[in-house]
């Protein structure tokens, strides 16, 4: 940074200078694993002890891994890789964390300056690879410039819309002496993200709020992302106004969900009272959203009739899809805080008596009770893969709880059925859709609260993709517990080639399973199988009972379907609804729906 | 304007001059499917501290702001700022190979003259022009060039600034 006024003081080497960079931006765990390239680092590291290094199995399970770091604490999460294959292993992880904006720092090393071009051992093009795939990423180059880049990575990861920045390190640039400053206050030279929202446009906001007769308030994860006290004030706010809240599959705990005014989850498989108000709504106020593809569905018809707001801190997510009427640029934080001010100034009294009316559409829309599914309670039963969320969620509720989860039908169930009160205790892989991500995220959020209950609900398809850290949770006792809905199917691609290629199931049976109790016990883990709606309710105890890392295989009904569904290319008004919905009957999906993902 | 009308923008990028900085810029035009149908990058201060990138692309006005907002974000971008919000001036420099003889010779050069095209270099049987101007000017004197013998073009690209007092700092 450009303000650094003290005097610089010469560390013995790159590395240790990286080292106190890091204890000055507080980061007391890194994940990682070594190699030829980052071996002065990993040297240095052993000759401390205030910075502890996580051991990781596989580069993309640290990245994931420092993802539930940051999502479960708010922290930036730090990863260290090696070289060539460690830096492109990460990669996965880098652009989960972009695409979910999780603030990130990964340390990579590089080949010694003289051979970087070089096609050394080891060498790849890190920060050619990772440009697309962080917010921001450095080469190092020289002795003097490595503080200055690791103090603005941390800097750049965390503020503004958060990401992951990439630290390539030369192996020569951290054995050579280098000079060490402390972080200053300055502001960056080119880069300087606004966080305060102009006053005018939330007066605006606020006089259309105000007007409004069938107003929704569309929360996403930038609320969870600007903090805990940001998500309080979008409660202050939403029960200030009376008006109806639906958090996105990113914002889920931003609003708790026993509110009576939280009508669910929208998008995709989202209630059916959160996507029709999202649909006849007059005035929607979206803050830290950004109407990704997974929520609008059919774009010219989304929201038709609504004036809407769009308070996001990254300018770029304004009018990137569905063109808004105000735009409000700035954290969440600072939002909702003038939001909350300038609608307790402004004397217009709100529409109550539309708004009770629009209230009372809602009701009725939320009496269809989407969610419905019947679980068959004879002895012998197969378990309904909702039901063993819903048994899951009230056997942990009063504990401090963190769930993440991989990719698929488990996660939307996940969603669905597993209710969040609180921020940070929800990791999903949003954006990207990463299978293996929900086992490093559980690890990373159980480092970061070693005493806390953190639960990877999972598919038997995605755990196998990072599976591998099974030894990671042994080597550091910790207790994460893995929650499989095993319907021996990739089943979010069943499901979408029973409805949309005539239940041609190409390739997505899970042939040749592990026996998972048997692969927890080689992984010093419990394993526990639930096979009938009998058993499920003791294991999930048992599992819950043990202070060790478990996996418990939950056998689920196979045909199964995620219910409601949007199809590819339809309208929020166009929802599939489940069997239980006697009579619904959504649109056949299009040939423009088919070519969608 | 409808949603769909394209328009063609010019639009200045000041950004740290550092390594990676052009690659970045080419970077979100390819990524995102933006076109470029025209760059030129050139360190501007005196210490060389920082380029100024000039573009000029085509889309829906939509696209046109993504592009904007998109550029702005990147950290080494300093100001970004869409000329063709008002009046600018825009020149590009071309290097014009012309190969001939006889009257077709003569006529290359008597149209050099009408447009103000240098002779930079010159034998029995070719003439090399440089040539300043709008794009517009450049292709125009080109597809004359054409049936004249033209045997090689180089084009610098667009530099771009904004009329009056305006600057992008």
């Amino acid at each position: 940074m450009d303000g650094m006024i003290a005097a610089p003081e010469l560390m013995n080497s790159g590395a240790e200078a990286v080292l106190r960079a890091l204890k000055a931006q507080d980061v007391d765990v890194i994940f990682g694993y070594p190699g030829g390239a980052v071996l002065p680092l990993y040297d240095a590291l052993f000759q401390q002890t205030e910075i502890k290094h996580i051991l990781v199995r596989h580069e993309q399970a640290a990245v994931h891994a420092a993802e539930g770091y940051a999502r479960s604490t708010g922290k930036v999460g730090v990863v260290l890789v090696t070289s060539g294959p460690g830096a492109t292993n990460a990669v996965t992880g880098l652009v989960d964390a972009l695409m979910d904006s999780i603030p990130l720092v990964c340390l990579s090393g590089q080949v010694p300056t003289h051979l970087i071009g070089n096609d050394a051992f080891q060498e790849a093009d890190t920060t050619g690879i990772t440009r697309p795939a962080t917010k921001h990423n450095y080469l190092v180059k020289k002795s003097d410039d490595l503080v200055r880049v690791m103090h603005e990575a941390f800097l750049v990861a965390r503020t503004g819309r958060p990401g992951p920045v990439l630290v390539d390190l030369p192996k020569d640039i951290l054995i050579a002496p280098a000079p060490y400053r402390e972080p200053g206050n300055a502001p960056h030279r080119s880069y300087n993200p606004r966080t305060e929202p102009d006053p005018r446009r939330i007066e605006e906001a606020v006089a259309m709020l105000k007007r409004a007769e069938r107003p929704v308030i569309y929360a996403g994860g930038g609320v969870i992302n600007a903090g805990p006290e940001a998500t309080r004030l979008l409660t202050e706010f939403t029960r200030l106004t009376g008006f109806p809240i639906t958090n996105t599959l990113m914002g889920l705990g931003a609003f708790p969900a026993s509110d009576p005014l939280f009508v669910g989850m929208l998008g995709m498989h989202g209630t059916y009272e959160a996507n029709l108000a999202m649909h006849g709504c007059d005035v929607m106020l979206n803050i830290g959203a950004r109407f990704d593809d997974r929520v609008t569905g059919r774009l010219n018809a989304f929201s038709p009739n609504s004036k809407k707001i769009h308070a996001d801190i990254d300018p770029a997510s304004i009018n990137k899809s569905v063109m808004v009427d105000v735009a409000i640029i700035g954290d969440a934080l600072a939002v909702l805080k003038a939001l909350i001010a300038a609608w307790k100034k402004d004397s217009t009294q709100p529409n109550r008596a539309a708004l009770a009316q629009w209230w009372g559409q809602i009701d009725v829309w939320r009496a269809k009770d989407s969610l419905r599914y019947t679980q068959p309670r004879d002895p012998g039963s197969i378990i309904k893969p909702q039901y063993a969320i819903e048994q899951l969620y009230k056997a942990t509720r009063g504990r401090e709880t963190f769930i993440t989860t991989e990719v698929g039908q488990h996660q939307m169930w996940a969603a669905q059925y597993f209710k969040f009160e609180k921020p940070n205790r929800w990791m999903t892989s949003g954006g990207l859709g990463t299978m293996g991500y929900g086992l490093p995220a559980a690890m990373g959020a159980q480092v970061a609260h070693p005493d806390a209950l953190v639960i990877d609900i999972a598919g038997e398809a995605s755990i196998l993709m990072n599976i591998q850290e099974m030894g990671t949770l042994a080597q550091y006792r910790l207790p994460v517990k893995v929650f499989i809905l095993n319907n021996q199917y990739m089943g979010m691609v069943r499901q979408w080639q029973e409805l949309l290629h005539g239940s041609r199931y190409s390739n997505s049976y899970s042939e040749a399973l592990p026996d998972f109790v048997k692969l927890a016990e080689s992984f010093h883990a419990v394993g526990l199988r639930a096979e009938k709606v009998e058993d499920l309710d003791r294991v999930i105890a048992e599992m819950l009972a043990v202070d060790k890392p478990v996996i418990a295989d939950i056998w689920v009904d196979q045909k199964e379907n995620v219910f409601p569904m949007i199809p590819s290319g339809a309208a929020h008004n166009e929802m599939l609804l489940g069997p239980e919905h006697k009579g619904a009957s959504g649109p056949a999906v299009t040939n423009e729906g088919m070519a969608l993902v | 304007m409808s949603d769909t009308a394209l328009r063609s923008a010019t639009i200045s990028v000041l950004v740290e001059n550092e390594s990676g900085v052009l690659a970045r810029v080419i970077g979100l035009f390819s990524g995102r499917g933006y076109n470029i149908d025209n760059l030129t990058v050139a360190p501007v201060e005196q210490d060389g501290s920082k380029s100024r990138i000039t573009l000029v692309t085509s889309g829906t006005a939509m696209v046109i702001e993504q592009i904007k907002a998109q550029l702005d974000r990147l950290v080494p971008v300093y100001k970004v700022l869409d000329l063709s919000d008002g009046p600018h001036l825009a020149r590009e420099l071309a290097l014009i190979k012309v190969l001939g003889t006889g009257e077709k010779r003569a006529e290359a050069l008597r149209l050099a003259d009408a447009f103000r095209a240098r002779v930079i270099d010159a034998t029995t049987e070719s003439f090399t022009f440089e040539l300043t101007g709008a794009t517009d000017k450049l292709d125009a004197f080109l597809e004359l060039m054409r049936p004249l013998g033209l045997a090689e073009v180089s084009r610098t690209g667009v530099a771009a600034i904004a009329r009056g007092t305006k600057t992008i700092t």
